[in-house]
């Protein structure tokens, strides 16, 4: 099986400070990996590699087999993203933000409004699609990035940061959310966050800090082998000083 | 299917960029104030003051207001280009850049969409204040207002590359202010937007040169020709040398193994 990501000994630097160092890890399809690191770990350069803001000298990136720098219009039709800031035009309403990002992926508007309101409906913000997307709280907001993201069925879905800012339900009902599309529909994701509470049992984890990958696997494989009781514990054991830990 | 995909993209990206100005009149307002204030205002002060000899493409002599309005058209397109290079800024601060970055489309045809974009409405606020300066009694003749589109078009999308160029190299929106001091104000007064080439080489030679190879200068000649039926084959020339240059220059500045991009670093 084709990892849906698949990252091979990938470095990037701005000028003489390293971002990132080496690093290698996969997503398979079904697989939700949660990238935790604190601030300044690479998650955000990880992340504009991923998306072709930069493109990587050291390494190789690719998304279902399709190299991100050489087939990169293959690569980035499967990949959906949700990035931290919101990026929907607040002027314009619901629908026109998805119809819009269903014209840039080359969807006929017939074919959009139907997958509009499927994605819209599973998350239950279909009959808000007329209003505008100034007149949603955050929490809204970022189901309706998370259905713009899945409009063009990708195959992986960068989630960066989804649930900063957000109250406790909406967060939980995001995380809920993307976890049930994981086991339903095969997806495969990649979420950066920095809160523990985020995770799943059965997710996979890649602990970023400096650069640096300090861990990567199935979260039980990774407490199992260190000792440590839960994510929180990994988290601050590996991000807090640079030695020790499992790579 | 492929040219169906690029079909709808420019489509959607127009689309959006129209939509967008609609829900925004104030911008729609403003864009159309700040000509009008030099067409009544200015002009008709400057009037006495400066007095218009025959030259083409008039065959009689002119008020100064119909001097000055193709140069005022100009002045629209190259603040609609600044404007839209200011939203790419803003886009990239505010991330909506990296989601037109990010679809499954070449950078170049992206950036030239947008481009299309911008265009699309600096022309329809030129339109637009076309039919003020009308009904102010200037008026050209009336295909003249046919021969225009074209060379509307060409104008707008040789200025936009340039807001395009420069939103490549402007990190932070606070840096615009930069670009009206640099930038729009030397390229809108060292030219023949306000006032004819002769006039200027008599009281400086060297600006007269500066105000001849300016881009914006020739611009305003491609329009002030073609608003008379006529066409000026040297501005069209100039102004399509510096389309390609500018959006040359900002491809190279958005690609993302060699532009500004990677310079300029990342969130963390």
């Amino acid at each position: 099986m084709t990892a849906a990501l698949q990252i091979e000994g990938l470095s990037f630097a701005y000028g003489a400070k390293k971002a990132l160092d080496s690093i290698a890890f996969q997503v398979e399809p079904g697989e939700c990996t949660i990238l935790l690191g604190p601030n300044g770990a690479g998650k955000s350069t990880l992340f504009a590699l991923i998306t072709r803001l930069y493109d990587a000298r050291e390494g190789r990136i690719a998304l279902c087999g399709y190299d991100v720098k050489r087939q990169s219009l293959q690569a980035l039709a499967k990949l959906g993203v949700v990035f931290q800031q919101t990026t929907l035009d607040p002027d314009l309403s619901v629908t026109q933000n998805l119809r819009y990002h269903a014209a840039l992926h080359g969807i006929g508007k017939k074919d959009a409004d139907r997958r509009i309101q499927e994605e819209l409906e599973r998350l239950n913000m279909y009959e808000r699609r007329g209003e505008k997307v100034r007149q949603l709280n955050g929490g809204h907001k970022r189901r309706v990035e998370i259905a713009r993201a899945l409009l063009h069925r990708p195959s992986l879905l960068l989630l960066d940061e989804p649930t900063v800012g957000l109250d406790v339900p909406s967060r939980q009902a995001i995380v809920k959310h993307v976890h049930d599309l994981v086991k339903q529909q095969n997806l495969a994701v990649l979420w950066a966050t920095h809160l523990i509470d985020e995770i799943d049992a059965d997710d996979s984890l890649v602990v970023l800090h400096k650069g640096q990958i300090k861990a990567s696997g199935k979260l039980a494989e990774i407490l199992q082998s260190t000792g440590w009781a839960d994510p929180g514990q990994v988290f601050q054991k590996l991000t807090q000083s640079d030695k020790g830990g499992p790579a | 299917m492929r040219i169906v995909h690029y079909w709808r993209a420019t489509a959607g990206i127009v689309g959006r960029e129209l939509l967008r100005f609609l829900h925004q009149r104030e911008r729609f307002v403003s864009a159309l104030v700040r000509p009008l204030v030099w067409l009544f205002v200015f002009a008709a002060g400057f009037r006495a003051a400066l007095g218009i000899a025959i030259s083409p493409p008039y065959e009689t002599y002119i008020l100064y207001e119909v001097y000055i309005t193709p140069g005022l058209l100009g002045m629209i397109l190259l603040f609609n280009g600044m404007q839209s290079s200011l939203s790419m800024v803003y886009d990239r601060e505010m991330g909506s850049m990296r989601m037109l970055m990010v679809c499954p489309l070449p950078r170049w045809f992206l950036l030239c969409s947008k481009l299309i974009a911008g265009t699309a409405v600096g022309v329809l606020q030129c339109y637009a204040f076309l039919g003020i300066a009308w009904l102010y009694d200037i008026q050209a003749p009336l295909p003249g207002y046919l021969w225009i589109l074209p060379a509307l078009v060409l104008g707008g999308m040789m200025l936009g590359a340039l807001g395009l160029l420069l939103s490549s190299f402007i990190k932070q929106l606070e840096n615009f202010a930069g670009v009206m001091n640099f930038v729009i104000f030397p390229l809108f007064f060292m030219s023949t937007a306000l006032y004819p080439l002769w006039k200027i080489k008599e009281s400086s030679p060297l600006l007269a040169t500066l105000a001849e190879y300016n881009p914006f200068s020739q611009a305003v000649e491609l329009i002030r020709f073609a608003l008379y039926e006529q066409f000026n084959q040297w501005a069209l020339v100039f102004t399509a040398a510096a389309f390609l240059l500018f959006i040359g220059a900002a491809i190279l500045g958005y690609n993302p193994s060699k532009g500004m991009m990677v310079r300029k670093g990342g969130g963390d």
